[in-house]
């Protein structure tokens, strides 16, 4: 089996999160970049847990799964009270942060 | 007897531990009365039983040294190490200072109990009282410069609380506005003057620890005996610890802070700025003799300051109207004579005067607090007179007092001052002009003391018919009688050879002083002859001041007014001190006031330190401006910091 365009995927698809994050100004197409982003991660686990023959980085995807179940519910429920409050998922917009 | 010498500095100080922890807690005055001066009689006692086993012993063996613990030792790497005991030293000088000390300061402590009687500080004043005992015995008896600087800090420490003793009184003090100052002000000036003059004593020790390698007194004098005089350095020496003696003394230029200390209770006055403290820079002069034997220049400005001091002082007491302030100018005046005495080598002679003004001063001291005390604390002595008939047993001893301040033959003053005229005369480094001031001021002293005795005891009475004066208790008039007493025959320990006396008090201090006077190898050229005229003349001048006293207070008191109004000038000048006070509050307060609020506090602290804070934090506010702008809560731009920095780390990790 040949692991290198499994990872080649991964990586594109990794990247593509980063800049998605970066990048975009829609907090809903921040939070998807970052689904994007631990699922490329998920993709080059079972990729190479095929690959050894060994089961833990399969076990170990589960977790990141349910991790980012918990975490897009609570990351959704955040992006709505910031929409009530700011009426707007424009990033540029949230910068109460600063000094 | 020798071994158990500290015992007398140790029984002052148990009795300042006891009264000053539980002494608050004695309600009985009489308890506390009898553990004060108990401590110091104790003493007392065991000074005399030392003095006369010493009596018994030939000269060379009375000087004897115990020492108790090292107090100070340091290593300094070179050949001079320092090395500082607490040991005391017991000489002929010392143990009649000791003796002078514990002996008037008993009587005054007895008079206290009558006269601090119902102060509420009553248990405070004594543990004061004991403390200064303490600290002035190891003044005097200390062998070295250092343990002799910490009892002279020690005097100076109990002298301000004393004299701030009732600190919310009121009391009019030179450099103030009339009004204002209380009596903690003159507290602070007698300590701030003082420190002044404890300054030269510090730099004069210095000076002598690194010339001679220690602050041994034995050491010390062991070898200044082998060198020759003239140096530089002995001179500074000298001087500086002329310059501390000028402050615990009350001379030239520093003397304006015993006229203040009156502000403190009568006693305290007696005791410490009349009879012992003061007397401590007279001491230390001589102790050092053999120092300022190598410097013959300074021992030239003793002589001036002393006699210039015994006159300008004696002045100054002659129109004052406060019957303390005026004993408190005849004090700097005597305190003048002593240094006068010193300066012309006649150190025996200043440490005579030294033991008979403490009697007689003492006595004055005492007895104006009577008077005081029988006033209801009215001080003016314009608003006495007539006081004998209702105070006889102050009256009698007062005169006793004033006449042998007066110096008239053959009261104790005669004795010891004319010895210190006759040698300012007659000896190698004394001049006919030292002589001629010391003659006036004798002539004054004489004047101004019984003006004093005329307007408070004599005449007619000035005061209100609510006032009704009364004879003080037993315990004040006592002491009175024994100081009285000793006034008359204090002096006859010093009859001088050609009165055909013994002049035995010469004798005694004879080896404590013998280095220096081999040092300065002095000669006596002057005849007998002019020795019975200085006499004579002194005793004349003394008597004519008491006469024209009395004709000018009590037959002619028409004169007195117009004198005053025909000298008014001069009388405005000496009734305000020569305006010593206000030159000095120009010159060193009011400019020092004006320099540290022009220039320090406007100009140094506002611009230069507020400056230096306010700038530095000006400097980060406008960087701040600039830099702040990275954080501009956009978590994005964040997160983008965040990749490139991983992208670094990684990019450098791989190709390393």
């Amino acid at each position: 089996m040949d692991i290198q365009p499994y990872l080649l995927l991964s990586a594109i698809t990794f990247v593509i999160g980063v800049v998605g994050v970066l990048a975009r100004r829609n907090a809903i197409i921040v939070f998807m970049s970052i689904e994007l982003m631990l699922n490329s991660v998920n993709l080059s686990l079972v990729a190479f847990s095929a690959f050894l023959g060994d089961v833990t980085g399969q076990m170990l995807v589960f977790f990141v799964m349910t991790v980012a179940a918990a975490e897009a519910a609570v990351g959704l429920a955040i992006i709505i009270a910031l929409f009530r409050n700011k009426q707007t998922v424009n990033l540029e917009d949230i910068n109460i942060l600063k000094w | 007897m020798f071994a158990y010498s500290p015992l007398i500095v140790v029984f002052p100080l148990l009795g300042f531990i006891f009264l000053g922890l539980v002494g608050w807690r004695l309600k009985n005055e009489k308890l506390i009365g009898i553990l004060g001066s108990g401590t110091v009689g104790l003493s007392f006692l065991l000074a005399a039983m030392l003095f006369f086993q010493m009596l018994g012993l030939q000269p060379e063996e009375r000087k004897h040294a115990v020492e108790l613990f090292t107090w100070i030792s340091a290593f300094t790497g070179t050949s001079s190490s320092l090395t500082v005991s607490v040991a005391y030293q017991v000489d002929q000088l010392s143990i009649l200072m000791t003796l002078i000390v514990t002996g008037v300061g008993f009587l005054i402590h007895v008079y206290s109990i009558g006269y601090m009687h119902g102060d509420r500080g009553f248990w405070r004043f004594f543990a004061y009282l004991n403390l200064f005992i303490f600290a002035m015995l190891n003044l005097v008896l200390a062998d070295n410069f250092l343990l002799m600087f910490l009892g002279w800090e020690g005097v100076g420490l109990c002298s301000y609380l004393l004299i701030g003793f009732w600190y919310d009184r009121k009391f009019d003090t030179g450099g103030y506005k009339p009004g204002t100052a209380t009596t903690s002000d003159a507290a602070k000036k007698a300590f701030i003057v003082n420190r002044i003059g404890d300054f030269g004593f510090l730099l004069a020790m210095f000076l002598i620890f690194v010339h001679f390698g220690s602050l041994n007194f034995d050491a010390v004098f062991g070898r200044a005996e082998v060198l020759t005089p003239g140096s530089s350095t002995m001179v500074w020496i000298a001087l500086l610890l002329f310059l501390g003696a000028t402050g615990k003394s009350a001379q030239i230029p520093l003397f304006i802070w015993l006229p203040d200390a009156m502000a403190g209770p009568t006693p305290v006055s007696a005791l410490i700025h009349a009879a012992t403290m003061v007397t401590a820079g007279v001491y230390m002069v001589a102790r050092c003799s053999i120092l300022y034997a190598l410097a013959p220049a300074a021992m030239q400005v003793v002589a001036i300051i002393g006699a210039l001091t015994a006159i300008v002082a004696a002045t100054i007491g002659l129109v004052q109207n406060d019957i303390k302030k005026v004993l408190a100018y005849s004090t700097v005046s005597q305190l003048g004579y002593m240094f006068l005495g010193m300066g012309v080598a006649a150190f025996s002679a200043g440490i005579f005067h030294v033991l008979t003004h403490a009697f007689f001063k003492a006595l004055l001291f005492l007895g104006s607090g009577a008077v005081i005390h029988a006033m209801h604390n009215e001080q003016d002595i314009q608003k006495m007179g007539g006081l004998k008939h209702h105070l006889p047993t102050t009256y009698k001893t007062f005169v006793v007092g004033a006449i042998a301040i007066a110096g008239i033959f053959p009261f104790s003053g005669f004795f010891s001052k004319d010895e210190i005229l006759w040698k300012a005369f007659s000896s190698d480094y004394g001049s006919v002009f030292l002589w001629i001031l010391g003659v006036l001021g004798a002539g004054l002293t004489a004047f101004y003391m019984f003006r004093l005795v005329s307007l408070t005891f004599e005449g007619e009475p000035r005061y209100g018919h609510e006032v009704h004066p009364h004879e003080a208790p037993r315990t004040m008039t006592i002491p009175l009688v024994i100081l009285a007493f000793l006034s008359i025959v204090g002096g006859f320990v010093g009859i001088p050879e050609s009165l055909f006396g013994g002049n035995s008090i010469e004798h005694w201090l004879e080896p404590v002083f013998a280095p220096a006077y081999d040092k300065l190898r002095l000669t006596t050229h002057v005849t007998e002859i002019a020795e019975y005229l200085s006499m004579i003349l002194s005793v004349g001048i003394a008597i004519a001041g008491i006469y024209g006293a009395r004709v000018v207070y009590l037959r002619r008191t028409e004169l007195a007014e117009a004198w005053k109004a025909k000298y008014a000038a001069m009388y405005r000048i000496l009734f305000n001190k020569y305006y010593v006070d206000e030159a000095y509050d120009k010159l060193f307060v009011s400019s020092t006031v004006k320099v540290s609020e022009g220039f320090l506090w406007k100009g140094v602290d506002v611009s230069v330190i507020d400056g230096a804070v306010n700038g530095s934090a000006r400097l980060i506010a406008i960087a701040a401006q600039g830099i702040r702008r990275i954080q501009t809560g956009i978590a994005q731009q964040y997160a983008t910091v965040f990749v490139v920095g991983i992208l670094v780390v990684l990019g450098w990790l791989m190709f390393k």
